[in-house]
Parts: C-alpha cells; sequence; structure tokens
C-alpha cells in the first residue's frame, strides 16, 4: 500500500507563557484510502498535531513527509501550494466565506490551483455538491443555509482539487447526531470508493470506533 | 498569477461593504478634487499675473541713467593717487538719454543665439494740453507691430486697434485714464507739449489700459517715428532697448555682460520682478500643501476602513490560507482593494475637478485690473489631472500598504483554533 502521509520524531514546544513540550516523539504513517481518527483527551496535544501535519503550522522538530515528497523545509508559499492540491480541510465551525455563494466558496480552492478552466471547475464543483445532496443550495449564499449543510459545503470545498488526504479537525463537533451521522457516512463512502485517505480529530467515541484506525493519545505521545 | 480570482474576491468584499467603499472612495475623490480645482485656479490667477507683468516686462532691459561718473578727474591725475581726495557737489555730466550708438548695439544684439528679439523704446515726457490743464504724459514709442507680437500689447488695448498706429501717422493709443479724465474717445485728437515747448496734436487710434492706474493716468503708446519728432530727435535717438529670450534664465548673465562691455545701464527680468516671483511661488506651495494634507486625511479614512475590514475578516482570511491561498495573495487580495478605491476615487475626482473647474471658468470675474478677462481664470493643464491620479494611487496604495502586510501575516492556526 501507498504511504501518503509519513510523520517521523516530531516534536513541538510551547515557548508562551512557560516552556512546555506538546509533542513528544510524534512518528506516524497514514495509508491510501486508510480512514484515521486521533482521540485523545483534551490538551493532549491531537489539535496541535493536525495543524503541524496540515502544514499550516511550522514551528516544530522532526520530518514530514506528503507522498514521499519532504514538507520540513519547504518556504510557508512552497507548502500553500502542497495545501492546495493536496490537502483538503474540514474544520468544527464550517468555515464557509459568507458572502460568496455556496458554489463559489467550493469552486475558490480550484481557481487558485488554476489548473483547470473556470467551466471545467465550475462543473466539478457541482459534481462534489451532487455527491453530497446539496446542489440545490449552489447559487445561494454561504451564510443562509443550515449548518449541517455548511459542513456538506465545507466537505465539498476540501474535495475539489482531488486531494491526497482529508484533514478534520472535529468535524462533527458541531453537528446534531443525525448531521453528524451523514457527515460520517459521506466521509466514510469517500475512503471505501474513492481511496482517499482520512485524518480525523475527534471527541466522538462512536465515530472514532466506526474509523478504520484510531490513534490515541495522551500527554503529548501516540499510546496506541 | 491567477490575478482573476483576487480582483474577484476583492469585488465581492467592497460589493457587500457599499457604503465603506464609497466613503473611502470619497475622502479619496475630494482630496483629488480639491488638488484640481485649487491648481488649476492658482495657476490659472499666476498666470494671468504673470501675463500682466511678466510678459509685458523684457527679458533684459538696456537704459542709460543719469547718474554721476564714477571717477572724477582728479582720481585720474598720477600726481594726486597716493593723498586723500575730496570733491564737492558732484554733478551729474550734462548728457543725453539716449543708448549711445544704439542701432549698431541693436544689430550685434539681433545676430546672437540666445537672443529671440531685440526692441527698440524711446521714452518722451511732457504734457498732455487741454485747454488751461496740463497733465503729465508719458509717450512709449514702439514698433507697433513687433509690439504686439512679442510683449502682448493687444491684450490691452480695451478700445480701437494698435496696427492703426503704422497706418495713421501722429497716432497714439491714449491711457485710458487720461482719455476718463479729458473725455476724449478713439477719433478725437488729443495736444501733447514737450518740455521744450514744442506742442503735437495727435489723433486717438485706441485706448490703453494696463490695469494699474497709475500707468494709465500717464503712459500712451505712439509709433516710434512720432516719438522721434515729437522730441525733435534724429531717426537714431533709442532710449531703451528691450531684450526677449529664447531662455529666460540666461538674462542675468547677459544684461551683466552687457553692462561690462557696453558700459550700458542693463537690468534682467528675475532683478525687476524678484517679489512678484516669489508671490508666484509661495501661492502653488500653498496649494500643494492643502492638496496633500486632503490627501493624507484621505489616506488615513482607507487605512483606517481596511483596518477595519481586515479584523472583521479574519476568519475568511484564515479559510484562504487553509485552503491554499498564501500570504501574498491575501496581501494582493487587499492591497488591491484599496487600489481599487482609490482607482475609482481618483477617477471620480477628476471629473469633478474638472466640472467644477469648468464651472468657475464661467463664472464672470471682471475688475478694471484685467480689461480683457470677463470670467475667472483657469488653467486647464492635463498635467494636473496626470499628477492627481498619480497621488490618488500612490496615497491608496501606502494607505492599504500596512493593513494589506497585517493581513500577510495572520496565522491561520491562531484564528480557527480561536487564539
Amino acid at each position: 500500500m501507498d504511504t501518503i502521509l509519513k510523520a517521523v520524531n516530531i516534536n513541538k514546544y510551547f515557548r508562551e507563557p512557560v516552556n512546555f513540550h506538546v509533542l513528544k516523539d510524534i512518528s506516524f504513517e497514514v495509508e491510501k484510502g486508510e480512514f484515521v481518527s486521533i482521540m485523545g483527551k483534551s490538551g493532549c496535544g491531537k489539535s496541535t498535531l493536525l495543524y503541524i501535519l496540515s502544514t499550516m503550522d511550522t514551528d516544530y522538530e522532526g520530518e514530514l513527509y506528503l507522498r514521499d515528497m519532504p514538507l520540513s523545509d519547504k518556504s510557508s508559499d512552497e507548502l500553500s501550494v502542497v495545501r492546495n492540491a493536496e490537502i483538503g480541510f474540514v474544520f468544527q465551525f464550517h468555515y464557509l466565506l459568507r458572502e460568496f455563494s455556496v458554489l463559489e466558496n467550493v469552486m475558490l480552492p480550484a481557481l487558485k490551483l488554476n489548473r483547470k478552466s473556470r467551466a471545467e471547475i465550475e462543473h466539478d464543483a457541482y459534481e462534489k455538491l451532487r455527491l453530497l445532496g446539496i446542489e440545490d443550495q449552489a447559487l445561494k449564499r454561504a451564510s443562509r443555509i443550515s449548518g449541517g449543510q455548511k459542513q456538506r459545503v465545507a466537505i465539498a470545498r476540501a474535495l475539489i482539487n482531488d486531494p491526497s488526504i482529508i484533514m478534520g479537525d472535529e468535524p462533527t463537533g458541531n453537528l446534531d447526531s443525525k448531521n453528524a451521522d451523514n457527515v460520517f457516512n459521506i466521509f466514510k463512502e469517500l475512503s471505501d470508493e474513492q481511496h482517499l485517505s482520512l485524518l480525523i480529530v475527534t471527541h466522538d467515541q462512536d465515530f472514532a470506533d466506526r474509523t478504520d484506525r484510531i490513534i490515541h493519545m495522551e500527554d503529548g505521545r501516540i499510546i496506541s | 498569477m491567477k490575478l482573476g480570482i483576487i480582483l474577484s474576491i476583492s469585488k465581492t468584499h467592497l460589493i457587500t461593504r457599499k457604503r465603506q467603499t464609497i466613503v473611502a472612495a470619497l475622502g479619496v475623490t475630494f482630496g483629488i478634487a480639491a488638488y484640481i480645482i485649487m491648481m488649476s485656479f492658482m495657476t490659472g490667477l499666476n498666470g494671468i499675473l504673470d501675463d500682466m507683468i511678466l510678459n509685458r516686462t523684457p527679458h533684459v532691459h538696456i537704459y542709460n541713467e543719469i547718474a554721476p561718473s564714477k571717477k572724477q578727474a582728479i582720481d585720474l591725475d598720477p600726481e594726486y593717487q597716493d593723498r586723500k581726495r575730496f570733491v564737492n557737489s558732484i554733478k551729474p555730466k550734462r548728457s543725453q538719454l539716449r543708448v549711445k550708438n544704439a542701432q549698431a548695439l541693436m544689430n550685434h544684439l539681433s545676430g546672437l543665439k540666445d537672443v529671440k528679439v531685440v526692441t527698440p523704446m524711446v521714452r518722451a515726457q511732457g504734457f498732455y494740453l487741454d485747454g488751461s490743464s496740463q497733465l503729465s504724459a508719458s509717450l512709449i514709442g514702439v514698433d507697433v507691430v513687433k509690439e504686439a507680437e512679442n510683449y502682448n500689447l493687444d491684450a490691452y488695448i480695451v478700445k480701437g486697434k494698435s496696427s492703426e498706429l503704422t497706418k495713421v501717422s501722429n497716432g497714439i493709443l491714449l491711457g485710458k485714464g487720461i482719455a476718463d479724465k479729458l473725455s476724449l474717445d478713439v477719433g478725437d485728437y488729443i495736444t501733447v507739449g514737450t518740455v521744450t515747448g514744442a506742442r503735437h496734436q495727435l489723433k486717438i487710434v485706441g485706448l490703453y489700459q494696463s490695469g494699474l492706474a497709475e500707468v494709465d493716468n500717464v503712459q500712451s503708446y505712439v509709433d516710434i517715428k512720432t516719438a522721434q519728432r515729437v522730441l525733435g530727435e534724429a531717426a537714431n535717438y533709442i532710449t531703451d532697448i528691450n531684450i526677449k529670450l529664447f531662455d529666460m534664465e540666461k538674462a542675468p548673465v547677459m544684461s551683466a555682460d552687457l553692462e561690462r562691455i557696453y558700459k550700458v545701464n542693463a537690468t534682467d527680468i528675475q532683478t525687476a520682478n524678484a517679489q512678484f516671483d516669489t508671490g508666484s511661488s509661495i501661492r502653488n506651495l500653498i496649494s500643494y500643501a492643502v492638496s496633500i494634507t486632503l490627501l493624507i486625511v484621505a489616506g488615513f479614512g482607507i487605512y483606517n476602513i481596511l483596518n477595519m475590514l481586515i479584523f472583521e475578516k479574519m476568519n475568511d482570511i484564515a479559510i484562504l490560507k487553509a485552503t491554499g491561498f498564501s500570504g501574498k495573495d491575501v496581501e494582493k487580495i487587499f492591497l488591491s482593494q484599496a487600489m481599487i478605491i482609490g482607482m475609482i476615487g481618483g477617477g471620480l475626482g477628476l471629473l469633478v475637478g474638472y466640472g467644477v473647474s469648468v464651472l468657475i471658468a464661467n463664472t464672470p470675474f471682471e475688475t478694471e485690473a484685467l480689461p480683457t478677462i470677463k470670467t475667472y481664470p483657469v488653467n486647464f493643464d492635463p498635467k494636473f489631472y496626470v499628477i492627481g491620479i498619480v497621488f490618488a494611487l500612490i496615497s491608496t496604495f501606502m494607505a492599504g500598504y500596512l493593513p494589506s502586510r497585517k493581513a500577510k501575516k495572520i496565522d491561520p492556526v491562531r484564528i480557527i483554533r480561536g487564539q
């Protein structure tokens, strides 16, 4: 199996307010098509780890590879290109651009990537929205749709550039059980049918139990 | 780069905040319009004043002044060289006001490459006589065609034509002040008496008004031959030589050279109008100071609005960065908003500035001092419009730069994790 994401001896310190060793020698891999969840108590460093893996946080020690491409030495501009093309993001609080339509929100990362024509991107965006069952909301303002719908739009946006991996920071944390279930099923489908890798930080034991693998963290270490 | 996507994001930001955008743009509009109006009006006014004084002043003026010799006879006597010498009650030598060997000097001057034109002039003092009243008169004899061409004489002829002087012998362009005092008009005759007692009848072919009352009450123009005849002098009698140069800045050097080489008195335009130049440059300075102040105020407005916008848009910036927009892209998004505000506001400012300038240029403005001016003078120099728009763009760029840099540096992780 191909390795999509590989972390080797990641260490991270918070310097303020006091020197604090948050992540201690974190090493693990995510295979292609694998649906991995990270669990742990608040403050164990799981979100911190996720933001390092996402390339947004560059203040760490250790090595990070995405499809065997080393990321640790890249500049922030280079990393934003990687993020744009290879990584899809889903957050706890939906995080759409309020002034733009649902369709535009989904299209933006692809327009930034600039590999396809506008018409193709629009077509792709409709495709992703249809996959998530919300294509009828496409032309609405992002601020005018419900919370569950927003999270599905965010997933569509994460998928638009056909990334290697989707990362989520408690993507179901802010949803009721019905919508949370819905989001989980979408993730599961993506993993099973499109062999997409997923790495999801969650508090939800039910959610985690249904994933392929659970990484348990405690006090900055992976315990299982 | 994908400028299109960046512009479409900034466009959406601007459109969804219409009121703030309009306020920011209006600040720029106000600054640019005020700049254009002030500069057009100020330089228009300066131009008129320049015409009034500078265009009528020769760049170098050669004349002969009656003054005592600087070296008295005793100074030259070798016997008294080492003694203290006193001469009491020095009087000027009795001599004529004419410039010596004027024709030869004029021929020489016309040949110089810096010289545009050389015109002779004869000044004659006398009286306007009307019954028992005597008014002091200063007749200026000129080559009327050259004078009209180079010193803008026609602009000050309020009635009649200067060219009549060449056709009518004994014609005179009478000062408006005298004409009013003596109730004379074009076609009438006036008697001019000289200090030697001679009297001459001159026919009024036009009225002359300089705008300076003390000049108009005394001065009249005649043909140079008429002036020589009134004085009873020959055709080589010339009291002043006026020189116009291609480059006005060379006047001081040239006048110094002429004084040294030809032993004449020569004054350059810079010396003659020193206080006038100062006035013009200070007016320009004030206009610039006010305009720049206005633009700086507008700049602060933009700075404020962008700062607020970026504060409100923290989440958007974090999302954009998380989905692969680089810091530079985000910077461009906000900087382009500032520039769009600058372009719209500046463009509108040009239009408003032009509109108000046209309005001012059509406002009636009549004054004794400027007989040919009927409306306020406005200078529609395109230069001001170019400077205006460039200034608008530069100031909005500077106002947008700092907030945009701030947006560029925002750490998305801190925003997404709620600090």
